[in-house]
């Protein structure tokens, strides 16, 4: 998209990473951490050992999947903030009905699981891309109001129907599910880590998506209603079926995701599964630009952020608030730092002016 | 006068040798223009000959390469609009910059101090407003919110907007475009009374009748070069459009008479609501045999819109019946109706007929990416679809640097053709080409027309929906003239002079049709 060269770039990027270090840094000599080690363990970390690297592709799982389902709602002209809440209503019917069946065979077991988890996730999605199509109702608005009932939703099932028996008979209560048969769990994929199958799944997934939207007539469709709904109804297309159906599969993705995390991480659900993952994912897509394979990279930089924050936690031992703050302060260096990318000029207009003189900038209409 | 003239800032200006690229494009070359106290320079060339460029060059929106400006022989620097207007030099837009949800008097002071320091004194402005109304017969209501106001009015809060800020000259970039013809007939005489009054404008347009009507003296531009600069009375209009196009003009078209075939669209007493829920249309019956192309003529928003986009599918219908080759579409949806063989150029050539993001192939594949050829089950055929948009691109001469394009960079009378040829490739039965040739060049206008006959030679049945009475002279075989949500007559072209249909267009008929 860009139109300056890859080493350019590469440039802006790393100099939008080093400005929020920077700034970073002056929150570690604050709270008496030495920023050096800091920042060592969370550029190195992530990709210096077999735990990190895997670690950060546990956590590029998740991103992906609900980045995909971003991708899809985006390009189809719906923003989809509740990917937190369908990953949730996913997750829980995708271990309800796990937990229902625990003697079926795993060839059966989990692929079935996991699609009830994507239908759920896509119910949760369907109604505020059905209330948005048909009723004009903001879905920003609905999908968040979404996220909190699907959450206390997700803990009163957690607390009532569906808690682990033997939390009640031991009488600790703690809000989670019994294990999961060992048949429907996603298979590790190296031993002695925590990397599963559900990488590969997102991997193929990926490409699904990149065929399905820019290589099927359906696929058009749903890009041209977001691109530009009149000419799109112009051209025959029934954009509000088109709307439900972005929403339908961008909720199934972030369902699969839920259940994904469960089924291959945690073998059991509990409280917190979504992670903040429903909105990080909106971040990855965005930093992908809202291409399925664009994901991928943005996925894998992302989940080695996440981690990185956390390892540097851990060497320096400084509060959680500022590990997130410098994860914030990286994102935004990263979002601003795009205009250096895209308009060439720019950084040449800004350095005029600071060598000469202010005066009005000449723009068009900012006449008057 | 001469009172008025001399209290005038600007007496006389003079843009020399001004020069402005672009990468890869000389948008201005060596181009010299002069324009006195009290006369109206008309500066006539088609789109991208550089009117534009200079324009904003002359407003401090660009910075030329070379050349000088000059304002009573004394050089000036202008490096932004405020220097301009601090020079008592105006611009108004093409595209509006009002605020709809705020008032005209708001809308005026928008970015100007305030006598009262940090509260706002619109009394004050209002009256200022009410008096500059007058004093130039600009009849609007400084209390109105923006939004309320029709497009002429808006285009007079845009002329008060640049007035109150006490220009001289007024710079009027394609003013026209946007009005009626009524609306054009409120303009001139407001225009004339500014030159009495000593201000000086330059009028951008490319239409002859226009600068025949108005200008004083014509500025020729083409390619980017000032070609002639001429006293209006001395030349005619034919003479002027030569030396914009810098060729040879059809005069007529070959229109060969033809017998008009069985009836391919048939409206039957079609009403409908516009979007406020008033009666848009009220009762239309019509009907366009193959072989023919029928007129609708009309002052904008009188229905026309709605008529085609109720053919279309795209707005609903609230009574009456519409036939395509005698199968009736009433209420059916968008992609029956393109089925039953519904061709449409509609109106909005950026909103609707195209997707200004997407590639060329993204666009020419808009109606039948689903279906064999295009489509291979449920999949793109990307070999078929870049040989048949090779083949639009070549046949209908659309200029390009290559398929993969995206059309938002294409100029309007490229877009345009584009469209043509999607919707004529398809075979349609009916046509429906809505304001076709709107804000395009004598070139690109000329070969719309061309492609319209060949249709209608070819057998098709044509609807062609224009403001532009000219158009409908030039191409049309029969005229129905559109008031109010209904027809008032419908009249062979030969019947038909611009006094009846004039009279027709203001609601003045025995008794309308099919009502």
């Amino acid at each position: 998209m860009g139109k300056q060269s890859p080493g350019m770039k590469l440039l802006v990027l790393t100099g939008a990473v080093v400005g929020a270090l920077l700034i970073g840094a002056l929150l570690l000599l604050m709270a008496g951490a030495n920023p050096l080690v800091a920042y060592k363990a969370m550029l190195l970390g992530p990709f210096s050992s077999r735990y990190g690297i895997t670690e950060t592709l546990v956590k590029t799982t998740p991103l992906i999947l609900v980045a995909l389902g971003i991708v899809i709602a985006f390009r189809s002209g719906t923003l989809n903030i509740g990917a937190e809440g369908q990953m949730m209503i996913g997750a829980l019917a995708g271990s309800a009905f796990a937990l229902a069946f625990p003697s079926l065979p795993g060839i059966i077991l989990l692929p079935a699981t996991l699609l009830v988890s994507f239908a759920a996730g896509a119910l949760w999605g369907g109604i505020p891309g059905w209330l948005k199509a048909y009723l004009n109702v903001n879905e920003i608005l609905s999908t968040i109001m979404l996220n909190a009932i699907a959450a206390q939703f997700v803990t009163y099932m957690l607390r009532g129907p569906l808690i682990d028996p033997k939390e009640v008979s031991y009488g600790t209560g703690f809000p989670q599910t019994a294990q999961i048969a060992k048949a429907a769990w996603l298979p590790r994929l190296l031993p002695r880590t925590r990397l599963h199958w559900g990488i590969i799944l997102a991997l193929v997934l990926a490409g699904l998506v990149y065929i399905f939207l820019w290589r099927t007539s359906l696929g058009y469709k749903m890009r041209t209603v977001g691109a530009q709904k009149e000419a799109s109804r112009y051209g025959g297309v029934r954009v509000e079926r088109m709307m439900v159906l972005a929403m339908l599969l961008s909720g199934g993705f972030a369902g699969l995701a839920g259940m994904v995390e469960v089924l291959g991480i945690h073998h059991r659900l509990m409280d917190g599964i979504s992670g903040g993952y429903g909105f990080s994912g909106i971040v990855v897509a965005l930093f992908g630009q809202l291409h399925p394979l664009g994901v991928i990279p943005a996925a894998i930089l992302f989940g080695a952020l996440m981690l990185g924050a956390d390892m540097m936690q851990r060497a320096v031992s400084v509060p959680a608030a500022i590990v997130f703050t410098i994860q914030g302060l990286v994102v935004l260096f990263v979002v601003g730092s795009d205009i250096f990318i895209r308009r060439p000029g720019f950084a040449a207009r800004i350095f005029k002016r600071f060598k000469t003189p202010p005066r009005p900038v000449p723009d068009e209409g900012g006449a008057q | 006068m001469s009172l008025a003239e001399s209290s005038r800032r600007i007496q006389k200006l003079e843009m020399r040798g001004i020069v402005k690229t672009f990468p890869g494009v000389l948008a201005n070359d060596h181009v010299n223009i002069e324009v006195h106290a009290g006369e109206v320079l008309a500066l006539l060339g088609e789109n991208g000959a550089g009117k534009s460029t200079l324009m904003k060059v002359l407003y401090g929106l660009y910075r030329p390469d070379a050349g000088e400006i000059l304002i009573n022989d004394q050089q000036v620097q202008i490096a932004s609009p405020s220097d301009a207007i601090a020079l008592g030099i105006g611009m108004v837009h093409q595209h509006f910059m009002l605020v709809p949800t705020l008032t005209v008097v708001e809308n005026v002071v928008l970015g100007l101090p305030s006598s009262r320091g940090m509260f706002l004194d619109l009394d004050v402005a209002a009256a200022r407003i009410t008096d500059l109304s007058k004093k130039y017969g600009l009849r609007v209501d400084p209390w109105a919110y923006v939004w309320q106001l029709s497009v002429g009015e808006q285009q007079r809060v845009e002329i008060l907007k640049v007035l109150y800020r006490g220009a001289d000259l007024l710079i009027l970039d394609e003013p026209t475009a946007v009005l009626t013809p009524q609306e054009v007939d409120e303009l001139f005489p407001t225009l004339r009374d500014m030159t009495q009054m000593g201000h000086s404008i330059i009028f951008i347009t490319h239409k002859m009748r226009e600068v025949m009507a108005i200008s004083h003296r014509v500025t020729v531009l083409r390619n980017g070069r000032s070609v002639a600069t001429v006293a209006t009375q001395d030349h005619t209009p034919r003479e002027l459009a030569q030396m914009m196009v810098g060729r040879e003009l059809l005069e007529q078209y070959d229109k060969t008479p033809r017998e008009p075939g069985k009836v391919a669209l048939q409206v039957e007493n079609l009403s409908a609501l516009d979007e406020k829920g008033l009666p848009a249309l009220r009762g239309i019956s019509f009907e366009v045999r193959r072989g023919e192309i029928l007129g609708v003529a009309g002052v904008s928003g009188n229905g026309q819109r709605q008529l085609a986009d109720a053919i279309a599918g795209l707005h609903p219908v609230t009574g009456g019946r519409i036939l395509i080759a005698g199968q009736d579409v009433t209420h059916k949806l968008p992609s029956q109706i393109i089925r039953a063989g519904l061709g449409y150029i509609p109106e909005d050539r950026l909103h609707t007929g195209s997707i200004p993001a997407f590639s060329i192939t993204e666009n020419v594949i808009l109606k039948d990416n689903d279906r064999p050829p295009l489509a291979k089950g449920p999949f793109l055929d990307f070999a078929e679809i870049e040989r048949y948009s090779q083949r639009l691109v070549q046949e209908f001469d659309v200029k390009t640097p290559d398929l993969e394009t995206p059309v938002r960079t294409l100029s309007g009378g490229n877009i345009q053709k584009l469209i043509l040829a999607r919707e004529i490739s398809r075979e349609p039965v009916v046509l429906i080409a809505a304001q076709p040739t709107r804000g395009l060049d004598i070139g690109a206008t000329e070969y719309v027309h061309q492609r319209l006959l060949e249709q209608r030679d070819a057998g098709r049945a044509i609807l062609l929906i224009s403001e532009e009475l000219d158009e409908i002279f030039k191409i049309a075989d029969r005229v129905a003239v559109i008031y109010e949500g209904q027809i008032m007559d419908i009249l062979p072209i030969a019947e038909a002079t611009p006094e009846k249909l004039g009279l027709l267009m203001a609601g003045v008929a025995a008794s309308p049709v099919g009502a």
